[in-house]
């Protein structure tokens, strides 16, 4: 007989609470029908409360559970949250964009959820299979996601795309395992560290090759350059609150994972790979940036912007320090809060089938809805790193820690990066400010949840630039925990 | 490995695939006379005394046919098809213990092909290897009845196999072990038999196993009535002749593996071990024939919820009953 | 004879890999999958691992590429429609970097052979991969990735009804 060992259930209490909900999601939808299934998304709502209410009980724990495949700490709670906002806000994105193209059901809702399910296993994981696991568990529902839209060929071909792109990262990935695992014998991220030393890579190359394939992997999915390329077309065929979903959640997933693989477990070998992750930042910034400036687009502009901004989370990957680890979550946080309000902008002035999101049809709007223009621009100025915005505090975070660490022509990559940027975000405010009116007029709708998301959004830009003491020193409290046993 | 062992390995092959071969040219007598009995004629009786020379002459005449290929098959895949089923058909027996260890000149003997320790893995894996024939078989023909036949197929067995896999979840928690030697050996006594452990998952088993052959009442791959032959409309002469071996081999392995799991194998008293294994065996020949001879066939949408429905559940509630009776 | 038999299922499974690129008619390709598929079991087997090879045939060469015959069976695609000049370019780049990728594997392996210390020299355990040691992995020290697996396949099985379901909208 097995001895089974002493479960702990406690540390996933925030994974189980999002996973009874999802179930109960689909339960629901099962016996609500037609035109009254609206409050199935008030169940989704409910969990996610109950969620962040067992993260802030966990705050400020360490422990590990599962034979050590997970460990919950300050900096994975800090995830969670992040997952969980960003779940939140496309919730309410979703809700008037799902009836306004009768898409409403309850799957949506379930995918999403499942997929929150999988990012906080990919955040608190401490070991490779867990994390692999926890990546897919977050993808499935993503490449569903992507093609809700079963009706629109763009959907269906978003979804394809995606698919074929995630399972080919994912086979780099499990490759990348079988390697670190066939040259150490383990693949616990604590037993990682200890068996690495900083001569590693001389005595077993075998290593690298391993944690380059990891990287690539994640890659995939955190849509580095050259990695990107399912990008513009999935960012653009998918409905536009999933892609919103997109551009924050699995990228901050990515992110949790890469920051405690690269700089906690391989960190004795960090100096090596913090050339790889150099050239994949310069990489990501620039071709994200250039490529946007030609953009017409609204959605495939902040597909490519999207690609920028992880670039410049990976400058922060690139320092490999604690401060560097604080910068990025910070940034992280910041484009959380930007990135979701642009793209309820974009539903707020779109309309039904989406045929027509070119900047162009944003031509005039500051005249007859000034608010809608002013908010917009909020998010723009954000996005482009202008104050006092959350994206101004955020890339200065990241620039000056890379001249502390002595990254200065990395630093300057990103500043000349972020004055390109300013070009193709400013010319979404010259149209709406200057350009004559589109010839669609658009009809502007106020839909309750949908400017719920917006405000909490435009709230979140707001706060993060003017207040963003508060802020830093919370994620300094989840990050010191990190590196405290190195 | 020395010579001795390798030439014992030697005669072990050709002695078993000899007798399964001997068994599957007169399984094609065996079923014409019973049906011919169940169905109050006499069958055939020419060939030989009592029709004894029968298979002979079916050899015969099948060897000696034009070779047709169709136009516009695949050729490659058109030849390989009937191939692709033979093999598996006739894999299965390698594990199945058909005898005691018998003791020779101071060597102790396995009375099995290979004994290895995933026998009831291995029987699984052949199974679903041997689906491909058919598939491919229907698909190379360019033919619309093959192709209907093969996609059928397809459909139904994997459908089964699900329910075959669960269905030996149950004997595996009763014995513990894959290793077919194993379970034969626990089965000492008429008590012991997994028959009277788990009768239901014998039940579901057989019906799979019956389902897996593409027999009546599962034989809709090749209902002659609605599909002229289902997947094997395009092939004469030897290539049919080898579908046709394969769905016997087929049928005498599965006997086989019913007798040695839930039947005891070769155990039992006074007689030889290897005449209880060909008693036990030509039973359930005999059961698979008279099935044939009185049950009708199913219709598709039947044979599907059948399997998904009906067997799959019970295969679950069976694994479910045996865990509860072996915590209590 | 261990080596005789490596070297026939190595190349059995390195042939057949390349066939599924190179063949064009999708059968005859998914026909060469599950010889890969096969082969690799083999692979299992002659390192003792029978559990993982029983697997890798059920699952894999028994399972899912009855599925793919299947549905390529099904949209009946005969030959392979899309082989245009322009995609002759992104062809033989793809080409050159895969086997670049190939040669960079080979390079650090053959490297890590030469240093000696890697755990490629490390003989075989004597119950690699039995049932035993799987089955008890899997309910102790992996049994969160177990139970994660299950969630996998839920989601996967939601999402494939919610495809299959018709493409109108539930109007009920």
């Amino acid at each position: 007989m097995i001895s089974l060992p002493i479960i702990n259930f406690s540390v996933i209490y925030p994974e189980i609470i999002i996973l009874v909900t999802a179930i109960a999601v689909l339960i629901a939808d099962l016996f609500i029908k037609g035109d009254r299934r609206a409050p199935i998304s008030l169940i989704a709502l409910a969990g996610i409360i109950m969620a962040a209410f067992a993260i802030h009980a966990q705050w400020g724990a360490n422990v590990s559970g599962f034979s050590g495949a997970i460990i919950v700490d300050n900096y994975a709670l800090l995830f969670k949250y992040i997952f969980l906002v960003g779940a939140l806000l496309t919730l309410f994105l979703s809700v008037w964009y799902l009836q306004r193209e009768e898409l409403f059901s309850g799957e949506y809702f379930f995918f999403i959820l499942i997929s929150i399910v999988g990012m906080m296993i990919l955040s608190s994981s401490n070991e490779l299979i867990t994390a692999f696991l926890g990546l897919e568990i977050m993808s499935i529902p993503l490449y569903l996601l992507a093609g809700f839209d079963k009706g629109k060929l763009r959907s269906n071909e978003a979804a394809l795309k995606y698919l074929l792109m995630g399972a080919f990262a994912s086979g780099f990935l499990i490759y990348g395992i079988a390697f670190i695992y066939g040259s150490m014998g383990t693949t616990n991220f604590d037993e990682i560290v200890r068996a690495l030393s900083s001569d590693s890579l001389d005595t077993d190359p075998l290593i690298l090759i391993g944690i380059s394939m990891i990287v690539i992997g994640f890659a995939f999915k955190t849509a580095f350059v050259p990695f990107h390329s399912w990008v513009p077309d999935v960012y653009t065929g998918a409905p536009t609150p999933v892609t919103a979903f997109f551009s924050i959640a699995p990228k901050a997933a990515g992110f949790a994972i890469l920051f405690r693989l690269l700089t906690v477990a391989f960190s004795p070998i960090f100096v090596n790979l913090s050339t790889m992750l150099w050239v994949l930042a310069v990489l990501t910034m620039s071709v994200g940036n250039l490529i946007a400036l030609t953009q017409r687009n609204i959605k495939r502009m902040l597909a490519y912007s999207s690609i920028a901004h992880a670039g410049y989370i990976l400058v922060s990957l690139a320092i490999g320090t604690s401060k560097g680890t604080e910068a990025g979550l910070f940034y992280l946080l910041a484009y959380t809060a930007m990135n979701a309000g642009a793209f309820g902008m974009v539903i707020l002035l779109g309309h039904k089938g989406e045929d027509d999101l070119t900047i162009s049809s944003y031509g005039g709007l500051s005249r007859r809805h000034p608010v809608a223009a002013a908010t917009m621009s909020l998010f723009m100025f954000s996005l482009a790193g202008i104050p006092p915005t959350a994206g101004f505090i955020g890339k200065f975070n990241i620039f000056s820690n890379a001249i502390s660490a002595g990254f200065i022509w990395l630093a300057i990559i990103g500043v000349i990066n972020s004055v390109i940027s300013v070009y193709y975000y400013l010319r979404v405010i010259i149209t709406m400010y200057m350009k004559p009116e589109a010839d669609s007029v658009t009809t502007v709708t106020y839909p309750p949840s949908l400017l719920v998301a917006i405000i909490l959004a435009a709230w979140g830009t707001l706060h993060i630039g003017l207040f963003p003491n508060g802020w830093l020193l919370f994620i300094r409290e989840s990050v010191v925990g990190l590196y405290q046993a190195l | 490995m020395d010579i001795l062992s390798l030439s014992l390995i030697v005669a072990k092959v050709v002695v078993i695939f000899a007798g399964l071969m001997l068994m599957v040219a007169y399984m094609t007598l065996f079923e014409r006379r019973i049906v011919a009995f169940i169905q109050g004629r006499k069958g055939p009786n020419r060939v030989g005394p009592q029709g004894l020379l029968q298979p002979l002459a079916d050899a015969l005449k099948l060897l000696s046919k034009e070779d047709v290929t169709p136009a516009g098959a695949n050729k490659i895949i058109f030849n390989l098809a009937p191939v692709i089923t033979f093999v598996p058909a006739l894999l299965t027996i390698a594990v199945v213990p058909v005898a005691d260890n018998l003791i020779l000149f101071g060597r102790e003997i396995s009375m099995v092909i290979s004994d290895i320790n995933i026998g009831i893995l291995f029987i699984l894996a052949i199974a679903s290897l041997g689906v491909y024939g058919i598939i491919l078989g229907g698909w190379s023909s360019n033919s619309k009845y093959p192709l209907l036949g093969s996609l059928r197929s397809s459909a139904q067995m994997v459908s089964y196999e699900v329910a075959l896999g669960l269905a030996l979840v149950g004997l595996l928690m009763v014995s513990g072990s894959f290793s077919l030697s194993e379970i034969v050996h626990q089965q000492s006594s008429i008590l012991e038999w997994n028959i009277i452990k788990q009768p239901l998952g014998f039940v579901l088993f057989a019906i799979c196993a019956l389902a897996e052959s593409n027999r009546i009442p599962f034989d809709l791959p090749e209902a002659e009535a609605e599909l002229v032959g289902g997947y094997n409309t395009e092939f004469s002469g030897i290539k049919f002749a080898m579908f046709f071996m394969a769905e016997y081999a087929n049928i005498i392995a599965s006997s086989a593996v019913i007798t040695t799991l839930y039947f005891g194998g070769w155990q039992g008293p006074i007689l030889p071990p290897i005449v209880w294994f060909l008693i036990k065996v030509v039973f359930f020949l005999f059961g698979f024939v008279w099935v044939r001879a009185t049950l009708p066939r199913f219709r598709y949408d039947q044979l599907m919820r059948f399997g998904w429905l009906v067997l799959l559940p019970l295969a679950l509630l069976n694994i479910l009953i045996t865990g509860i009776v072996l915590v209590l | 004879m261990h080596l005789i038999l490596f070297i026939i299922f190595a190349v059995f499974c390195i042939a057949g890999a390349i066939l599924v690129i190179v063949l064009r008619s999708p059968v005859a390709s998914a026909i060469s999958l599950i010889f890969v598929m096969c082969a690799i079991a083999g692979l299992f087997a002659l390192v003792g691992a029978l559990f993982v090879a029983a697997l890798q045939v059920i699952v894999y060469a028994g399972a899912v590429m009855v599925l793919f015959l299947f549905v390529i069976m099904l949209l009946n695609i005969k030959e392979e429609l899309i082989t245009t000049d322009e995609k002759r370019l992104t062809r033989y780049l793809g080409s050159a970097l895969g086997l670049a990728f190939v040669l960079e594997i080979a390079y650090f392996v053959r490297r890590g052979l030469a240093f000696g210390s890697s755990s490629l020299y490390l003989p075989v355990p004597k119950e690699f991969a039995s049932i035993e040691l799987i089955s008890t992995g899997i309910f102790t020290k992996y049994l969160l990735a177990f139970e994660m697996t299950s969630i996998l396949l839920l989601v996967a099985i939601v999402g494939a009804i919610m495809l299959a379901r018709g493409k109108g909208r539930r109007d009920t």
